[in-house]
Protein backbone atom coordinates (compact mmCIF):
# COMPACT_ATOMS: atom_id res chain seq x y z
CA UNK A 1 0.00 0.00 0.00
CA UNK A 2 1.32 3.43 -0.90
CA UNK A 3 1.10 6.35 1.50
CA UNK A 4 1.27 10.02 0.61
CA UNK A 5 2.81 12.95 2.45
CA UNK A 6 3.70 16.55 1.70
CA UNK A 7 7.22 17.32 2.84
CA UNK A 8 7.44 20.32 5.20
CA UNK A 9 11.23 20.57 5.32
CA UNK A 10 11.41 23.41 2.80
CA UNK A 11 8.97 25.60 0.84
CA UNK A 12 8.98 23.39 -2.25
CA UNK A 13 6.48 21.07 -0.56
CA UNK A 14 7.29 17.88 -2.50
CA UNK A 15 4.48 15.34 -2.75
CA UNK A 16 6.00 12.15 -1.41
CA UNK A 17 4.83 8.62 -2.12
CA UNK A 18 6.03 5.99 0.35
CA UNK A 19 5.98 2.23 -0.14
CA UNK A 20 6.50 -0.01 2.86
CA UNK A 21 8.66 -3.04 2.11
CA UNK A 22 8.23 -6.53 3.58
CA UNK A 23 10.74 -5.91 6.39
CA UNK A 24 9.27 -2.55 7.31
CA UNK A 25 11.73 -0.52 5.27
CA UNK A 26 10.51 2.57 3.42
CA UNK A 27 10.89 3.44 -0.21
CA UNK A 28 10.27 7.12 -0.80
CA UNK A 29 9.64 8.70 -4.18
CA UNK A 30 8.63 12.18 -5.29
CA UNK A 31 11.28 13.86 -3.13
CA UNK A 32 13.65 16.24 -4.89
CA UNK A 33 16.32 15.95 -2.20
CA UNK A 34 17.43 13.44 0.48
CA UNK A 35 15.76 15.44 3.25
CA UNK A 36 12.37 14.39 1.89
CA UNK A 37 13.17 10.72 2.52
CA UNK A 38 14.28 11.47 6.08
CA UNK A 39 11.16 13.50 6.75
CA UNK A 40 8.91 10.71 5.45
CA UNK A 41 10.68 8.08 7.56
CA UNK A 42 10.37 10.10 10.75
CA UNK A 43 6.83 11.23 10.03
CA UNK A 44 5.69 7.62 9.49
CA UNK A 45 7.57 6.02 12.38
CA UNK A 46 7.58 8.62 15.15
CA UNK A 47 5.90 11.90 14.22
CA UNK A 48 6.68 14.74 16.63
CA UNK A 49 5.48 18.31 17.08
CA UNK A 50 6.41 21.28 19.23
CA UNK A 51 3.36 22.27 21.29
CA UNK A 52 2.49 25.86 22.17
CA UNK A 53 -0.43 26.83 24.43
CA UNK A 54 -1.36 29.16 27.27
CA UNK A 55 -1.78 28.48 30.99
CA UNK A 56 -3.96 30.12 33.60
CA UNK A 57 -2.45 32.86 35.75
CA UNK A 58 -3.52 32.58 39.38
CA UNK A 59 -5.74 35.47 40.41
CA UNK A 60 -6.04 37.00 36.95
CA UNK A 61 -9.21 35.26 35.74
CA UNK A 62 -11.56 37.69 37.46
CA UNK A 63 -9.36 40.75 37.12
CA UNK A 64 -11.28 42.95 34.72
CA UNK A 65 -10.09 46.21 36.23
CA UNK A 66 -7.52 47.04 33.56
CA UNK A 67 -5.79 45.57 30.60
CA UNK A 68 -3.60 42.79 31.92
CA UNK A 69 -2.75 39.46 30.31
CA UNK A 70 -4.86 36.68 31.83
CA UNK A 71 -2.89 33.80 30.32
CA UNK A 72 0.81 33.06 30.14
CA UNK A 73 2.06 31.60 26.84
CA UNK A 74 4.03 28.33 27.11
CA UNK A 75 5.80 25.92 24.78
CA UNK A 76 7.56 22.58 24.87
CA UNK A 77 11.33 23.05 24.66
CA UNK A 78 11.49 20.49 21.85
CA UNK A 79 9.08 18.38 19.82
CA UNK A 80 7.10 15.64 21.58
CA UNK A 81 5.41 12.53 20.12
CA UNK A 82 2.20 13.52 18.37
CA UNK A 83 0.04 11.02 20.24
CA UNK A 84 0.90 12.69 23.57
CA UNK A 85 -0.29 16.15 22.52
CA UNK A 86 -3.86 15.79 23.81
CA UNK A 87 -2.73 14.61 27.22
CA UNK A 88 -0.10 17.35 27.42
CA UNK A 89 -2.61 20.08 26.55
CA UNK A 90 -4.95 18.83 29.29
CA UNK A 91 -2.07 19.00 31.78
CA UNK A 92 -1.13 22.52 30.67
CA UNK A 93 -4.75 23.70 30.96
CA UNK A 94 -4.86 22.28 34.51
CA UNK A 95 -1.88 24.39 35.59
CA UNK A 96 -2.33 27.44 37.76
CA UNK A 97 0.78 29.59 37.39
CA UNK A 98 1.71 31.87 40.28
CA UNK A 99 2.85 35.42 39.53
CA UNK A 100 5.42 36.64 38.81
CA UNK A 101 6.53 34.31 36.04
CA UNK A 102 9.71 34.78 34.00
CA UNK A 103 10.41 33.80 30.42
CA UNK A 104 12.10 30.40 30.40
CA UNK A 105 10.69 29.24 33.78
CA UNK A 106 10.01 25.49 33.63
CA UNK A 107 6.31 25.10 34.44
CA UNK A 108 6.39 21.32 33.89
CA UNK A 109 9.60 19.32 34.08
CA UNK A 110 9.98 16.19 31.94
CA UNK A 111 6.34 16.56 30.85
CA UNK A 112 4.55 13.17 30.74
CA UNK A 113 7.90 11.42 30.82
CA UNK A 114 8.86 12.69 27.36
CA UNK A 115 12.06 14.22 28.69
CA UNK A 116 10.85 17.60 27.41
CA UNK A 117 10.11 20.59 29.68
CA UNK A 118 7.24 23.02 29.25
CA UNK A 119 8.47 26.60 29.68
CA UNK A 120 6.88 30.04 29.94
CA UNK A 121 7.54 32.18 26.85
CA UNK A 122 6.69 35.57 28.37
CA UNK A 123 7.58 37.32 31.62
CA UNK A 124 4.53 38.60 33.50
CA UNK A 125 4.53 40.31 36.89
CA UNK B 1 2.55 71.58 25.97
CA UNK B 2 5.54 69.46 26.91
CA UNK B 3 8.07 69.34 24.08
CA UNK B 4 10.91 66.80 23.93
CA UNK B 5 13.77 66.77 21.47
CA UNK B 6 15.50 63.70 20.00
CA UNK B 7 17.72 63.02 16.98
CA UNK B 8 15.19 60.46 15.78
CA UNK B 9 11.68 59.31 16.64
CA UNK B 10 10.47 55.78 15.89
CA UNK B 11 6.71 55.31 15.55
CA UNK B 12 5.77 51.80 16.69
CA UNK B 13 7.43 49.58 19.31
CA UNK B 14 7.12 46.20 17.64
CA UNK B 15 9.98 44.18 16.19
CA UNK B 16 10.70 46.77 13.45
CA UNK B 17 10.58 49.79 15.76
CA UNK B 18 12.81 48.22 18.41
CA UNK B 19 15.39 46.99 15.87
CA UNK B 20 15.54 50.41 14.16
CA UNK B 21 15.86 52.24 17.49
CA UNK B 22 18.64 49.91 18.66
CA UNK B 23 20.61 50.64 15.50
CA UNK B 24 20.20 54.42 15.88
CA UNK B 25 21.25 54.16 19.53
CA UNK B 26 24.27 52.02 18.62
CA UNK B 27 25.40 54.81 16.31
CA UNK B 28 25.29 57.32 19.14
CA UNK B 29 22.00 59.05 18.37
CA UNK B 30 19.23 59.88 20.82
CA UNK B 31 16.01 58.13 20.04
CA UNK B 32 12.41 57.80 21.25
CA UNK B 33 9.94 54.99 20.54
CA UNK B 34 6.25 55.88 20.55
CA UNK B 35 4.10 52.79 21.13
CA UNK B 36 0.31 52.86 21.47
CA UNK B 37 0.00 49.62 23.47
CA UNK B 38 1.09 49.75 27.09
CA UNK B 39 4.07 47.47 26.39
CA UNK B 40 6.66 46.96 23.66
CA UNK B 41 6.59 43.94 21.36
CA UNK B 42 3.76 44.65 18.94
CA UNK B 43 1.92 41.76 17.37
CA UNK B 44 4.57 39.23 18.49
CA UNK B 45 3.07 39.26 21.98
CA UNK B 46 -0.02 37.40 20.76
CA UNK B 47 1.84 35.09 18.33
CA UNK B 48 2.48 32.35 20.89
CA UNK B 49 3.30 29.68 18.29
CA UNK B 50 6.93 28.84 17.58
CA UNK B 51 9.07 29.39 14.51
CA UNK B 52 10.38 32.91 15.18
CA UNK B 53 14.07 33.75 15.26
CA UNK B 54 15.61 31.00 13.11
CA UNK B 55 17.75 33.58 11.31
CA UNK B 56 18.14 36.19 14.06
CA UNK B 57 18.88 33.88 17.02
CA UNK B 58 19.44 30.53 15.27
CA UNK B 59 16.67 29.11 17.47
CA UNK B 60 12.96 28.47 17.12
CA UNK B 61 11.27 30.79 19.59
CA UNK B 62 7.68 31.71 20.35
CA UNK B 63 6.68 35.28 19.42
CA UNK B 64 6.68 36.67 22.98
CA UNK B 65 10.20 35.32 23.58
CA UNK B 66 11.49 37.00 20.44
CA UNK B 67 9.88 40.29 21.47
CA UNK B 68 11.18 40.13 25.02
CA UNK B 69 14.76 39.57 23.89
CA UNK B 70 14.56 42.81 21.92
CA UNK B 71 12.75 44.63 24.71
CA UNK B 72 15.51 43.68 27.16
CA UNK B 73 18.11 45.15 24.79
CA UNK B 74 16.08 48.35 24.47
CA UNK B 75 15.70 48.69 28.26
CA UNK B 76 19.48 48.42 28.70
CA UNK B 77 20.06 51.47 26.48
CA UNK B 78 19.19 55.15 26.74
CA UNK B 79 16.35 54.73 24.24
CA UNK B 80 13.20 56.39 25.62
CA UNK B 81 10.09 54.24 25.04
CA UNK B 82 6.74 56.02 25.45
CA UNK B 83 4.14 53.28 25.89
CA UNK B 84 0.40 53.92 25.79
CA UNK B 85 1.21 56.89 23.55
CA UNK B 86 -0.34 57.53 20.13
CA UNK B 87 0.96 59.90 17.47
CA UNK B 88 -2.09 61.87 16.38
CA UNK B 89 -0.43 64.30 14.04
CA UNK B 90 2.87 64.77 12.27
CA UNK B 91 4.12 67.91 10.59
CA UNK B 92 7.34 69.09 8.99
CA UNK B 93 8.92 72.31 10.22
CA UNK B 94 12.06 73.09 8.24
CA UNK B 95 14.31 70.05 8.80
CA UNK B 96 12.44 69.05 11.96
CA UNK B 97 9.46 66.78 12.26
CA UNK B 98 6.93 67.52 14.99
CA UNK B 99 4.92 64.64 16.38
CA UNK B 100 1.88 65.43 18.51
CA UNK B 101 1.24 62.51 20.85
CA UNK B 102 -1.60 61.60 23.19
CA UNK B 103 0.00 59.82 26.14
CA UNK B 104 -0.88 58.82 29.70
CA UNK B 105 1.09 61.93 30.81
CA UNK B 106 -1.07 64.17 28.66
CA UNK B 107 -0.56 65.62 25.22
CA UNK B 108 3.10 66.06 24.32
CA UNK B 109 5.14 67.01 21.34
CA UNK B 110 8.24 65.23 20.09
CA UNK B 111 10.67 67.13 17.88
CA UNK B 112 13.12 65.07 15.82
CA UNK B 113 15.04 65.52 12.58
CA UNK B 114 14.53 61.92 11.49
CA UNK B 115 11.40 59.78 11.82
CA UNK B 116 11.18 56.04 11.27
CA UNK B 117 7.75 54.69 10.39
CA UNK B 118 7.34 51.24 11.98
CA UNK B 119 3.59 51.04 12.61
CA UNK B 120 3.11 47.57 11.15
CA UNK B 121 -0.07 46.47 9.45
CA UNK B 122 -3.65 45.59 10.23
CA UNK B 123 -6.04 42.94 9.03
CA UNK B 124 -8.44 43.22 6.15
CA UNK B 125 -11.97 42.61 7.40
CA UNK B 126 -15.39 41.54 6.18
CA UNK B 127 -16.06 44.95 4.62
CA UNK B 128 -12.86 44.74 2.57
CA UNK B 129 -13.89 41.48 0.88
CA UNK B 130 -17.63 42.20 0.76
CA UNK B 131 -19.18 38.96 2.02
CA UNK B 132 -22.97 39.22 1.67
CA UNK B 133 -25.41 38.03 4.31
CA UNK B 134 -26.70 39.11 7.68
CA UNK B 135 -24.58 40.76 10.35
CA UNK B 136 -24.69 38.46 13.37
CA UNK B 137 -22.12 38.33 16.15
CA UNK B 138 -19.40 35.71 15.78
CA UNK B 139 -17.46 37.17 12.82
CA UNK B 140 -13.87 37.96 13.80
CA UNK B 141 -10.62 38.65 12.04
CA UNK B 142 -8.16 35.82 12.79
CA UNK B 143 -5.76 38.17 14.58
CA UNK B 144 -8.50 39.48 16.88
CA UNK B 145 -9.46 35.91 17.77
CA UNK B 146 -5.77 35.20 18.36
CA UNK B 147 -5.57 38.04 20.86
CA UNK B 148 -8.77 36.96 22.64
CA UNK B 149 -7.58 33.36 22.99
CA UNK B 150 -3.87 33.85 23.65
CA UNK B 151 -3.79 36.93 25.87
CA UNK B 152 -7.24 37.54 27.26
CA UNK B 153 -8.22 33.89 27.69
CA UNK B 154 -11.58 33.97 25.89
CA UNK B 155 -12.66 31.40 23.32
CA UNK B 156 -14.75 33.17 20.67
CA UNK B 157 -16.84 30.14 19.62
CA UNK B 158 -17.03 26.36 19.33
CA UNK B 159 -17.70 25.50 15.69
CA UNK B 160 -15.51 27.45 13.37
CA UNK B 161 -15.10 28.18 9.66
CA UNK B 162 -12.04 30.11 8.53
CA UNK B 163 -12.27 32.26 5.42
CA UNK B 164 -8.94 32.79 3.64
CA UNK B 165 -5.86 30.62 3.97
CA UNK B 166 -3.40 33.26 5.16
CA UNK B 167 -0.86 32.14 7.74
CA UNK B 168 -2.69 33.71 10.68
CA UNK B 169 -5.84 31.81 9.70
CA UNK B 170 -3.93 28.52 9.45
CA UNK B 171 -2.17 29.11 12.77
CA UNK B 172 -5.56 29.88 14.33
CA UNK B 173 -7.03 26.65 12.89
CA UNK B 174 -4.47 24.73 14.97
CA UNK B 175 -4.89 26.97 18.01
CA UNK B 176 -8.71 26.63 18.01
CA UNK B 177 -8.38 22.85 17.59
CA UNK B 178 -5.95 22.72 20.53
CA UNK B 179 -8.30 24.69 22.79
CA UNK B 180 -11.09 22.21 22.10
CA UNK B 181 -13.02 23.80 19.23
CA UNK B 182 -14.01 22.11 15.99
CA UNK B 183 -12.69 23.79 12.85
CA UNK B 184 -14.96 22.66 10.02
CA UNK B 185 -13.25 24.18 6.98
CA UNK B 186 -10.86 26.70 5.53
CA UNK B 187 -12.28 28.40 2.42
CA UNK B 188 -9.87 30.00 -0.08
CA UNK B 189 -10.88 31.88 -3.22
CA UNK B 190 -7.53 31.30 -4.98
CA UNK B 191 -6.63 27.95 -6.59
CA UNK B 192 -3.58 27.76 -4.25
CA UNK B 193 -3.20 28.42 -0.51
CA UNK B 194 -2.02 31.90 0.46
CA UNK B 195 -0.17 30.59 3.52
CA UNK B 196 3.07 28.61 3.76
CA UNK B 197 2.89 24.94 2.78
CA UNK B 198 4.31 23.79 6.11
CA UNK B 199 1.40 25.52 7.83
CA UNK B 200 -1.11 23.65 5.65
CA UNK B 201 0.48 20.38 6.79
CA UNK B 202 0.98 21.20 10.47
CA UNK B 203 -2.18 23.22 11.06
CA UNK B 204 -4.78 21.65 8.76
CA UNK B 205 -3.70 18.14 7.73
CA UNK B 206 -2.73 17.20 11.30
CA UNK B 207 -6.30 17.90 12.36
CA UNK B 208 -8.10 16.65 9.26
CA UNK B 209 -9.44 20.14 8.47
CA UNK B 210 -10.65 20.37 4.85
CA UNK B 211 -9.24 23.17 2.67
CA UNK B 212 -11.60 24.31 -0.09
CA UNK B 213 -9.50 25.97 -2.81
CA UNK B 214 -11.20 28.01 -5.58
CA UNK B 215 -14.24 28.44 -3.31
CA UNK B 216 -15.99 31.67 -2.41
CA UNK B 217 -17.99 32.36 0.74
CA UNK B 218 -21.25 33.62 -0.76
CA UNK B 219 -23.22 34.23 2.43
CA UNK B 220 -23.06 34.32 6.20
CA UNK B 221 -26.26 33.12 7.88
CA UNK B 222 -27.64 33.89 11.30
CA UNK B 223 -29.61 36.57 13.04
CA UNK B 224 -28.26 37.12 16.56
CA UNK B 225 -25.35 34.73 16.13
CA UNK B 226 -23.62 33.14 13.13
CA UNK B 227 -25.43 29.91 12.17
CA UNK B 228 -23.45 28.94 9.10
CA UNK B 229 -21.82 30.01 5.87
CA UNK B 230 -22.71 29.29 2.26
CA UNK B 231 -19.75 28.27 0.10
CA UNK B 232 -19.76 28.19 -3.71
CA UNK B 233 -17.11 26.64 -5.95
CA UNK B 234 -15.53 28.73 -8.69
CA UNK B 235 -15.36 26.97 -12.05
CA UNK B 236 -13.48 28.68 -14.86
CA UNK B 237 -13.69 31.93 -12.93
CA UNK B 238 -17.49 31.82 -12.57
CA UNK B 239 -19.56 30.92 -9.51
CA UNK B 240 -21.14 27.47 -9.87
CA UNK B 241 -24.24 28.44 -7.89
CA UNK B 242 -25.92 25.05 -8.41
CA UNK B 243 -23.05 23.50 -6.44
CA UNK B 244 -23.29 25.81 -3.40
CA UNK B 245 -23.33 24.13 0.00
CA UNK B 246 -23.83 25.23 3.56
CA UNK B 247 -21.44 24.63 6.46
CA UNK B 248 -23.06 25.09 9.88
CA UNK B 249 -20.89 26.96 12.40
CA UNK B 250 -21.18 29.55 15.19
CA UNK B 251 -18.00 31.49 14.43
CA UNK B 252 -16.29 32.80 11.30
CA UNK B 253 -12.64 33.84 11.32
CA UNK B 254 -11.29 35.97 8.48
CA UNK B 255 -7.70 35.61 7.31
CA UNK B 256 -7.88 37.59 4.11
CA UNK B 257 -4.74 39.64 4.02
CA UNK B 258 -2.95 42.47 5.78
CA UNK B 259 -2.68 46.16 4.93
CA UNK B 260 0.16 48.43 6.07
CA UNK B 261 -1.21 50.99 8.51
CA UNK B 262 -0.28 54.19 6.69
CA UNK B 263 -2.99 56.71 7.63
CA UNK B 264 -0.47 58.81 9.54
CA UNK B 265 2.08 58.61 6.71
CA UNK B 266 -0.50 59.68 4.10
CA UNK B 267 -1.52 62.68 6.20
CA UNK B 268 2.10 63.77 6.20
CA UNK B 269 2.22 63.49 2.39
CA UNK B 270 4.16 60.23 2.09
CA UNK B 271 3.60 58.71 -1.36
CA UNK B 272 2.24 55.16 -1.30
CA UNK B 273 3.05 52.32 -3.72
CA UNK B 274 -0.31 50.77 -4.69
CA UNK B 275 1.29 47.31 -5.07
CA UNK B 276 2.49 47.16 -1.46
CA UNK B 277 0.24 49.75 0.22
CA UNK B 278 3.48 50.92 1.80
CA UNK B 279 5.62 53.96 1.05
CA UNK B 280 7.78 54.29 -2.05
CA UNK B 281 11.32 54.25 -0.68
CA UNK B 282 14.72 55.00 -2.16
CA UNK B 283 17.94 53.01 -1.72
CA UNK B 284 18.12 54.22 1.90
CA UNK B 285 14.53 53.20 2.75
CA UNK B 286 13.68 56.92 2.85
CA UNK B 287 10.23 58.04 1.69
CA UNK B 288 9.61 61.08 -0.51
CA UNK B 289 9.68 63.24 2.66
CA UNK B 290 13.37 63.90 3.49
CA UNK B 291 14.27 62.37 6.85
CA UNK B 292 11.21 60.09 7.03
CA UNK B 293 12.11 56.40 6.69
CA UNK B 294 9.94 53.25 6.66
CA UNK B 295 10.59 49.61 7.59
CA UNK B 296 8.84 46.41 8.58
CA UNK B 297 5.22 45.64 7.82
CA UNK B 298 4.27 49.29 7.34
CA UNK B 299 6.58 49.30 4.30
CA UNK B 300 5.43 45.94 2.89
CA UNK B 301 3.97 42.87 4.58
CA UNK B 302 6.72 40.37 5.43
CA UNK B 303 6.56 36.59 5.98
CA UNK B 304 9.10 36.40 8.78
CA UNK B 305 9.96 38.69 11.68
CA UNK B 306 13.61 37.85 11.01
CA UNK B 307 13.35 39.73 7.70
CA UNK B 308 11.57 42.60 9.47
CA UNK B 309 14.39 43.18 11.95
CA UNK B 310 17.02 42.90 9.21
CA UNK B 311 15.25 45.61 7.21
CA UNK B 312 14.59 47.77 10.29
CA UNK B 313 18.24 47.69 11.28
CA UNK B 314 19.19 48.98 7.86
CA UNK B 315 16.53 51.72 8.13
CA UNK B 316 18.04 52.78 11.46
CA UNK B 317 21.52 52.82 9.93
CA UNK B 318 20.37 54.82 6.89
CA UNK B 319 18.59 57.33 9.14
CA UNK B 320 21.82 57.74 11.13
CA UNK B 321 23.78 58.34 7.91
CA UNK B 322 21.18 60.84 6.69
CA UNK B 323 21.44 62.70 10.02
CA UNK B 324 25.20 62.97 9.52
CA UNK B 325 24.60 64.51 6.10
CA UNK B 326 25.39 61.52 3.92
CA UNK B 327 23.34 61.16 0.71
CA UNK B 328 23.71 58.63 -2.13
CA UNK B 329 25.61 60.19 -5.05
CA UNK B 330 23.55 58.38 -7.65
CA UNK B 331 20.54 56.07 -7.69
CA UNK B 332 19.14 53.64 -10.25
CA UNK B 333 15.41 53.16 -10.71
CA UNK B 334 14.07 49.61 -10.10
CA UNK B 335 11.23 48.30 -12.22
CA UNK B 336 9.05 45.23 -11.55
CA UNK B 337 9.21 43.16 -14.74
CA UNK B 338 7.10 40.19 -15.90
CA UNK B 339 5.65 37.99 -13.11
CA UNK B 340 6.93 40.29 -10.35
CA UNK B 341 4.41 41.88 -8.02
CA UNK B 342 6.78 44.35 -6.43
CA UNK B 343 10.40 44.99 -5.50
CA UNK B 344 11.53 46.95 -2.46
CA UNK B 345 13.29 49.39 -2.42
CA UNK B 346 12.45 51.11 -5.69
CA UNK B 347 15.88 52.79 -6.04
CA UNK B 348 19.37 51.28 -5.70
CA UNK B 349 22.73 52.85 -4.92
CA UNK B 350 25.29 51.44 -7.41
CA UNK B 351 28.25 52.29 -5.15
CA UNK B 352 27.43 49.70 -2.46
CA UNK B 353 25.57 46.45 -1.72
CA UNK B 354 21.77 46.72 -1.79
CA UNK B 355 19.40 44.23 -0.20
CA UNK B 356 16.17 43.66 -2.12
CA UNK B 357 12.91 42.04 -1.07
CA UNK B 358 10.37 41.03 -3.68
CA UNK B 359 7.27 38.98 -4.35
CA UNK B 360 6.34 37.02 -7.44
CA UNK B 361 2.89 36.79 -9.03
CA UNK B 362 3.19 33.13 -10.01
CA UNK B 363 3.55 29.63 -8.55
CA UNK B 364 6.38 27.81 -10.33
CA UNK B 365 9.04 25.14 -9.84
CA UNK B 366 12.52 25.63 -11.35
CA UNK B 367 12.03 29.33 -12.03
CA UNK B 368 14.67 31.86 -13.07
CA UNK B 369 15.02 35.27 -11.47
CA UNK B 370 16.53 37.64 -14.01
CA UNK B 371 18.03 41.07 -13.37
CA UNK B 372 18.49 43.37 -16.36
CA UNK B 373 20.31 46.70 -16.29
CA UNK B 374 19.33 48.88 -19.24
CA UNK B 375 18.04 45.73 -21.01
CA UNK B 376 21.26 43.78 -20.46
CA UNK B 377 21.18 40.72 -18.19
CA UNK B 378 23.51 41.31 -15.23
CA UNK B 379 22.37 38.48 -12.99
CA UNK B 380 20.38 35.28 -13.38
CA UNK B 381 19.44 33.13 -10.39
CA UNK B 382 17.80 29.69 -10.42
CA UNK B 383 15.00 29.26 -7.90
CA UNK B 384 13.77 25.77 -6.99
CA UNK B 385 10.31 27.05 -6.24
CA UNK B 386 8.55 30.43 -6.22
CA UNK B 387 5.07 31.31 -5.00
CA UNK B 388 3.40 34.62 -4.06
CA UNK B 389 3.26 33.78 -0.35
CA UNK B 390 7.04 33.29 -0.07
CA UNK B 391 9.03 36.52 -0.19
CA UNK B 392 12.30 36.40 -2.17
CA UNK B 393 15.41 38.29 -1.15
CA UNK B 394 18.80 38.88 -2.70
CA UNK B 395 21.56 41.48 -2.91
CA UNK B 396 22.93 43.54 -5.77
CA UNK B 397 26.21 45.41 -5.53
CA UNK B 398 28.71 47.39 -7.58
CA UNK B 399 29.62 44.24 -9.59
CA UNK B 400 26.14 44.19 -11.18
CA UNK B 401 25.39 47.90 -11.07
CA UNK B 402 28.63 49.64 -12.11
CA UNK B 403 27.64 49.50 -15.79
CA UNK B 404 25.11 52.22 -14.97
CA UNK B 405 27.90 54.74 -14.30
CA UNK B 406 27.71 57.55 -16.80
CA UNK B 407 24.34 56.46 -18.16
CA UNK B 408 21.59 58.83 -17.05
CA UNK B 409 18.15 57.39 -16.19
CA UNK B 410 19.44 53.84 -15.83
CA UNK B 411 16.69 51.28 -15.20
CA UNK B 412 17.04 47.93 -13.48
CA UNK B 413 14.31 45.43 -14.33
CA UNK B 414 13.66 42.29 -12.31
CA UNK B 415 11.59 39.45 -13.75
CA UNK B 416 10.71 35.81 -13.02
CA UNK B 417 10.53 33.22 -15.79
Amino acid sequence: MSEELICITCPRGCHLAIERGAKGEFEVSGNRCPRGANYAREELTAPKRTVTATARLAGRERDLSSYKPRRVPVRTVGPIPKEKIGELLAAIYALEVALPVARGDALMKDALGTGVDVIATRSIS
Amino acid sequence: MRELKFDAAVIGGGAAGMAAALELQARGLSCAIIEREDHLGGILTQCIHNGFGLIEFNEELAGPEFAERFEEKVRKTAITPFCGATVIEMEVEGEDKLLSCASPQGVMRIRARAVILAMGCRERNRGNIRIPGSRPSGVYTAGLAQRLVNIEGYIPGKDIVIIGSGDIGLIMARRMSWVGCKVHAVVEIQPYPSGLTRNIVQCLNDFGIPLYLSHLTTSIYGNERVEGVEVTPLENGALALDKSFKIPCDTVLLSVGLVPENELSKKLGVEINPMTNGAWVDSTLMTNIPGVFACGNVLHVHDLVDFVVEEARRAGGFAAEWLSGKRPAKEIRVKSGPNVRYVNPSRLDPSRDNKLYMRTLIVKNDATLEVKLNNKVVRSVKKNHVQPSEMLSFSLGPAELEASVGIPDSVLEISIQ
